[in-house]
């Protein structure tokens, strides 16, 4: 599977889309970039006057390359037809630096497990100087709608 | 390992992830995981890698299919410890 492949398969389209390209994928370990546009929607309102990327979007961000990029190629591997859905079931997730309109971070993501389709990942965000931006344990759930 | 002892090991387990509308008195071995004691899919998995943890022993992908109330893990366990 092609790294741009996986990105067309993402459930996700603007204004939260955020993933721009995967860097490398493994059956271990992901990367990817994003670079979060200046004219975002929430800009306009966190903080006023005071534009700065919200944690909860830096969550989202680590979550699609670290998470539901390398679930989608885990299911590839699998050969599995079935449509999955993605749904978070917990984030645990440490800020180390803000992060400015127009900034270009890469997340890196290692496996802990992928078992009974919940996947556990150790995920870190970087900034364009690799500095350390945030740190944390993310978990998914895969289900499939014809199994429901 | 009998059923009581496997039980006991197994209740504190599964007081972990009970949510809070949930008292760990509602664990009995008839109680269904998901829909009586409200436990999550997500949680499902952790109480599974738990018992693997204390009990030593690997749960397959068809085990969950026949996982539904506490009764249910503790046959699994026996079968499992025996194997």
């Amino acid at each position: 599977m092609k790294n741009t492949e996986i990105i067309s398969q993402l459930p996700y389209s603007e204004p939260f889309l955020f993933v721009d390209e995967v860097l490398s994928v493994s059956e271990e370990s992901i990367s990817g970039t994003y670079t979060f546009h200046k004219d975002a929607f929430f800009y306009k309102g966190h903080f006023k006057n005071n534009p700065l990327t919200p944690g909860v979007i830096l969550t989202e961000c680590m979550a699609q390359i670290g998470l539901v990029c390398l679930g989608i190629y885990f299911l590839d591997k699998e050969n599995s037809s079935a449509n999955p859905t993605f749904a978070l079931s917990s984030t645990e997730i440490d800020f180390y630096l803000p992060v400015f309109p127009g900034e270009k971070v890469t997340v890196l993501s290692e496996k802990k497990y992928f078992r009974f389709n919940k996947l556990k990942c150790e995920v870190k965000m970087l900034n364009a100087e690799n500095e350390m931006v945030a740190k944390g344990t993310i978990c998914g759930m895969i289900n499939f709608k014809s199994g429901e | 390992m009998t059923s009581e002892e496997i039980f006991s090991l197994l209740e504190p387990i599964i007081k972990t992830y009970l949510p809070e509308d949930v008292s760990a008195k509602e664990i009995n071995r008839d109680s269904d995981l998901t829909r009586e004691l409200n436990i999550n899919s997500a949680h499902l998995v952790d109480i599974i890698l738990d018992i693997e943890d204390v009990f030593n022993i690997e749960f397959k992908n068809d085990d969950m299919e026949s996982l539904r109330n506490v009764n249910d893990a503790i046959l699994l366990i026996q079968q499992k410890i025996s194997a």
